[in-house]
């Protein structure tokens, strides 16, 4: 009886010592970092912050990441979805060097995303002269901070499908097939119900990235005031120029977005659970 | 005469098409921008790329970015697997809301994690002040850098050991125990080498993904050549003076480093699985 009793209460002294050792690392890790910013960004009061963000130039750069993730999450959405029914309904020679490619984006660091463009499009790149001749700008322009979005947002929604489309197999599809089901309506009504969640997933987290993207975007921006400034470059440039209140305000923004990003991911996390129990 | 057919046969529409699109697709938004990369730095010449990489402030530049990442990594194991161990075994009310804060890293622009780790930090902030008494300095230093690195490192060593961890079944450390082994032999002798590949594989990524962090080092690293400047840096500075080359060297340098890296990391992981044999 005393022995379990002293037992009982060493177990109990392990969990409270794990618990404290836990929330530590994440107090101070990711609860602190957020605390900050909040702090500075309402350190000059309620008007100081809406002022901040309302400020013609955040409003513009807020507008253009609005504008760019618009554009490159439907698009890898899209993409997503056809390599994931290519990947994970079919066997066929080189699938495994497809997949290896399509998660090559992950690899490459944002900086390196960046400069490749550079590379292609740039003032001295492959396609450089004949744009210029052309009056045409992609780098230092808004066309180079969409591909670059894209090339960093990339893999989000494959990677998210294609296990899940696996693992689901191919039955349901050849059932609707064979009781006369085109192959557009199969998709539509058997695939596409089967995959809400895990699509949606990837979007939350694509979406994410796509408005939070910084290295990749910087290289490609040109950081040209009202126009080539994404709201996580705006707030570079508040914070290079001491305006730390405004930078902090902006920034509230998008920890705002990576605060409700997990909170639906927590959500879409759940209800897929649900749905597969 | 099945093994010369390019694909299986199934029912299912649509494999032309969905095929199609993602190779025009990949290859438009990431093969051929990447073969720039490797075309371009073939220009300058195996003698080009050497007379840039062995500069000594580039060289710097990969100590520093290198050393950085190593202990931010093998640092962000002894914090994963903390975490990971109370989220999966520990008693309390809010591990949910712990849960879901843990993702938050990855979920934070890097620019505003940079901003908000150098507030915290930085000389003139409390906590700055605090560790100045003790006589450590954080921010614009190398242990800026490293900070940083743990930060955006942390999720990745989590969800790799988690489910790892939720795998493992209590009758074998009961096993062990009851064949009178000690918690800390069971710990040593039966858990480590199970856990031992999520971990390794949680290190991996914590690792690839601090050696090309940007948005959240720079604020807090001060950027001093030959000290605090990390090779991401290093290639916009070059991309900045047009000097493509000199980028597009240091570029593919430090590409081909982490590749190497992760690379040896997987041939331990392989190694490590046989020895242990699962």
């Amino acid at each position: 009886m005393k022995r379990g009793k002293g037992r009982n209460r060493k177990g109990w002294l392990a969990n409270a010592a794990l618990c404290a050792a836990a929330l530590t690392v994440i107090g101070a890790l990711v609860v602190l970092p957020l605390g900050v910013i909040l702090a500075e960004a309402f350190s000059g009061g309620w008007r100081l912050w809406a002022a901040s963000v309302a400020e013609p130039e955040a409003r513009g750069a807020i507008l253009l990441t609005l504008a760019v993730t618009a554009l490159a999450v439907p698009l890898n959405t899209v993409f997503g979805v056809a390599a994931a029914w290519a990947l994970a309904k079919f066997r066929f020679r080189g699938r495994s060097l497809l997949l290896t490619l399509v998660d090559l984006p992950f690899a490459v660091s944002p900086v390196i995303a960046g400069l490749i463009f550079v590379l292609v499009f740039g003032r001295s790149g492959w396609f450089g002269g004949w744009l210029a001749e052309r009056g045409l700008k992609v780098i230092f322009g808004t066309p180079g901070i969409v591909l670059a979005t894209l090339f960093v947002t990339f893999p989000f929604v494959a990677r998210e499908l294609i296990p899940l489309m696996s693992e689901q197999g191919s039955e349901e599809e050849q059932a609707a097939l064979s009781l006369g089901a085109s192959g557009w309506k199969t998709f539509f009504k058997v695939t596409l119900p089967n995959i809400k969640w895990g699509l949606l997933y990837g979007i939350i987290l694509c979406n994410a990235r796509a408005m939070g993207e910084f290295g990749a975007v910087s290289v490609v921006s040109g950081h040209i005031r009202g126009e080539t400034l994404t709201l996580p470059l705006h707030v570079e440039v508040l914070y290079n120029e001491y305006n730390f209140t405004a930078a902090f305000a902006c920034a509230s923004l998008l920890a705002g977005l990576a605060v409700v990003t997990i909170i639906l991911k927590t959500v879409v996390e759940l209800k897929g659970a649900r749905d597969a129990a | 005469m099945n093994r010369l057919k390019f694909k299986q046969n199934s029912v299912l529409p649509g494999f032309g098409l969905s095929l199609g699109f993602t190779v025009f697709y990949l290859s438009l938004i990431v093969l051929v921008p990447l073969s720039a990369l490797i075309l371009r730095s073939a220009e300058g010449g195996l003698e080009g790329f050497w007379r840039t990489v062995s500069q000594p402030r580039v060289l710097a530049s990969f100590r520093v970015t290198f050393a950085s990442a190593l202990q931010a990594a093998l640092l962000n194991v002894v914090f994963g697997v903390t975490v990971a161990w109370f989220l999966v075994r520990g008693r309390f009310p809010l591990k949910r809301l712990v849960d879901a804060l843990v993702d938050l890293p990855f979920a934070m622009p890097t620019a505003v994690s940079g901003i908000a780790l150098t507030a915290l930090l930085a000389p003139n902030s409390a906590l700055g002040l605090a560790l100045a008494r003790l006589g450590v300095q954080v921010a614009f230093t190398p242990h800026g850098i490293t900070v940083a690195m743990i930060f955006i490192g942390l999720p990745f060593v989590i969800r790799s050991v988690q489910p790892a961890l939720a795998d493992l079944s209590a009758e074998l450390e009961e096993a062990a125990s009851s064949l009178g082994a000690t918690r800390a032999q069971t710990l040593w002798r039966v858990v480590l080498p199970l856990l031992a590949p999520s971990i390794l594989s949680g290190f991996t990524l914590a690792f690839a993904r601090a050696l090309g962090e940007y948005g959240s080092v720079v604020f807090i690293a001060g950027n001093m050549p030959m000290r605090t400047e990390i090779a991401s840096l290093l290639i916009i500075t070059k991309l900045e003076q047009f000097d493509y080359t000199g980028a597009t060297a240091i570029a593919v340098a430090l590409l081909a480093l982490s590749l190497l890296g992760i690379l040896a990391i997987n041939l331990i992981q392989a190694r490590a699985a046989r020895h242990w044999g699962n």
